[in-house]
């Protein structure tokens, strides 16, 4: 426990840095369709099973990502979401640590969905490929910088995106 | 391990899968071959791809329950569990107590039913017949256990939210206390002493795909894969769900990294898992089955993660709600999506038939790899 304690107040620290550099910019957009923003919140772990949520523009994720690779977290999960009303998609990355119980980072980035485009992670998480090309496979967001960006579940010849909330089988 | 000196003027592309029989379902690997040797190795997922995931989204909560058995389908209740305990985490809902135990008693005998398949398909993939029929044997013991309390064999659709769909009765309890002392007498001499000390199968799998620990962490890897590496990782420890805190168990780890290692983790749960299940039916506690749940679940809205120990590691659910009747978006996490996404980069430079062994090791459903 105190290693998870320990984990927790230095990702507060760094992710408060990379907050404090990007603040005064994002004071335009916040009108904006895209509604770019940074924040960090601390969860309740019984409650939603993750103790931080880091949120952050596409130009910071990689930078996030390294901050935490740097902590040797590992990249369990990507989830892709579509929010057709606010026309965004989401993509939710899910962190863990081996040696610090009950604690789960999540970082959230929403990009527009008529121009999908997130930085890929391949060459900080290994992991990162297959999951990458799982949410490309399913919902069409481009992942700037993956080596290999093919359809992965789905035949290579389908033409549609099947957990896009507007798609009809 | 290295190429050999010599390399060939020219490569081939092998097709292994997706009818091969060493890939258990439907899982291709497409093999660039130097002779004997793998130069580069691609698996090719989607073959038995359901799109679970939009299912989800389509019925209400108690719905989308019977399709999650039908993913990882020897590790069943796991998903179960993982699906109910997110569901549960989300609306708020608090278990009864009895259930929690039968939950994991059932899931606990899921898990050996497991990794008895497991070791006698791996085994099976070496070239020895005869551990099957001992493994099927003690399997299809467990199979009767579960399926007079849950009503089916294989994909169980037993668990709801706040509970259980049915209690266990006195004669559960006394057969599977029988079973516990049978495997108990059973494991040392027909699985360890025939196989586990055996020279051909150490010749196999000793020394053979070897994953650093540093590998396990890039790519996400869990479960016996990652305590086969030496990582003291297991979700029932490190994200305690259910009753697991008040039971005594231990995570076997090894520190070598090849197929031997994982074997064996494999095989010490299955004496752990024993002794959780003998743990769990001496404590087990009167009550009702089942929570006061509303008929339909309807979460507020907002995301909420849980994770769960199956057979191959760990299992997670993310749920995302916007305040309806049906998930907004659930996105399974399959721990073997996560181990086999290591399998190209440690198999390259190995042997085809130190890969066979090797791909067998990692225990692969491919159900749950598709989804």
């Amino acid at each position: 426990m105190e290693a998870t304690n320990e984990l927790h107040t230095t990702l507060l620290t760094l992710f408060g840095k990379l907050n404090g550099g990007a603040e005064d910019a994002t004071e335009p957009n916040d009108n904006d369709a895209t509604e770019a923003r940074t924040a960090t919140i601390p969860l309740d772990y019984s409650r939603s099973g993750a103790n931080l949520e880091q949120h952050c523009r596409p130009e910071q994720l990689r930078t996030a990502a390294e901050l935490l690779d740097n902590q040797h977290f590992l990249l369990e999960s990507i989830t892709g979401v579509d929010w057709p009303e606010k026309n965004q998609f989401e993509v939710l990355y899910d962190f863990i640590h081996y040696a610090a119980p009950q604690y789960r980072v999540l970082l959230r980035c929403t990009v527009s969905r008529d121009e999908a485009i997130v930085p890929s992670l391949c060459s900080i998480f290994s992991a990162a490929d297959w999951h990458e090309r799982e949410v490309y496979d399913l919902f069409g967001i481009l992942f700037d910088g993956h080596p290999n960006l093919i359809r992965i579940l789905l035949p290579e010849d389908a033409d549609f995106y099947p957990l896009r909330k507007d798609y009809m089988p | 391990m290295n190429l050999p000196r010599q390399r060939y003027e020219e490569t081939f592309v092998l097709n292994l899968g997706p009818q091969h029989p060493a890939t258990h379902g439907v899982l291709r690997i497409k093999v660039t071959m130097d002779g004997e040797y793998v130069v580069k190795a691609e698996p090719v997922l989607g073959y038995i791809h359901r799109m679970h995931e939009k299912i989800a989204e389509q019925g209400n909560f108690a719905q989308f329950m019977p399709y999650t058995a039908r993913m990882d389908y020897l590790h069943a209740l796991a998903l179960n569990h993982g699906y109910c305990l997110v569901g549960d985490r989300d609306a708020g809902i608090q278990v009864t107590e009895r259930a929690e135990y039968i939950r994991v008693i059932t899931v606990e005998l899921n898990r050996i039913a497991s990794h008895l398949l497991w070791w006698a398909a791996f085994l099976l993939d070496l070239g020895g017949f005869t551990p099957l029929l001992y493994a099927f044997d003690d399997r299809e013991q467990i199979l009767d256990l579960l399926e007079r309390t849950t009503g089916s064999r294989l994909t169980y659709c037993y668990f709801r939210f706040g509970g259980v769909y049915n209690d266990i009765d006195d004669e559960f309890i006394s057969d599977t206390r029988t079973f516990i002392d049978r495997l108990r007498k059973r494991l040392p001499v027909m699985y360890h002493s025939l196989v586990t000390g055996n020279i051909i199968l150490i010749k196999r799998i000793k020394g053979i795909g070897i994953i650093s620990a540093e590998q396990c962490r890039r790519y996400g890897a869990s479960g016996p894969v990652a305590r086969g590496s030496g990582i003291d990782f297991d979700v029932r420890k490190h994200e305690p769900y259910s009753i697991y805190p008040e039971l005594d168990f231990d995570i076997p780890v090894y520190d070598e990294g090849d197929s031997m290692a994982r074997y064996m983790v494999r095989m010490d749960e299955i004496e752990q898992s024993l002794r959780i299940i003998e743990q769990a039916l001496d404590k087990l506690p009167d009550g009702p089955i089942m929570a006061k749940v509303p008929k339909n679940l309807r979460p507020e809205a907002g995301t909420c993660y849980a994770a769960v120990e199956t057979a191959r590691g760990s299992l997670g659910h993310r749920l995302l709600c916007n305040g309806d009747r049906n998930p907004y978006r659930l996105k399974l996490r399959s721990p073997t999506f996560s181990n086999l996404s290591l399998f190209a980069e440690v198999a390259e430079g190995m042997m085809i038939a130190d890969v066979l062994a090797f791909l067998g090791s990692l225990d692969l459903v491919i159900p749950e790899i598709d989804r």
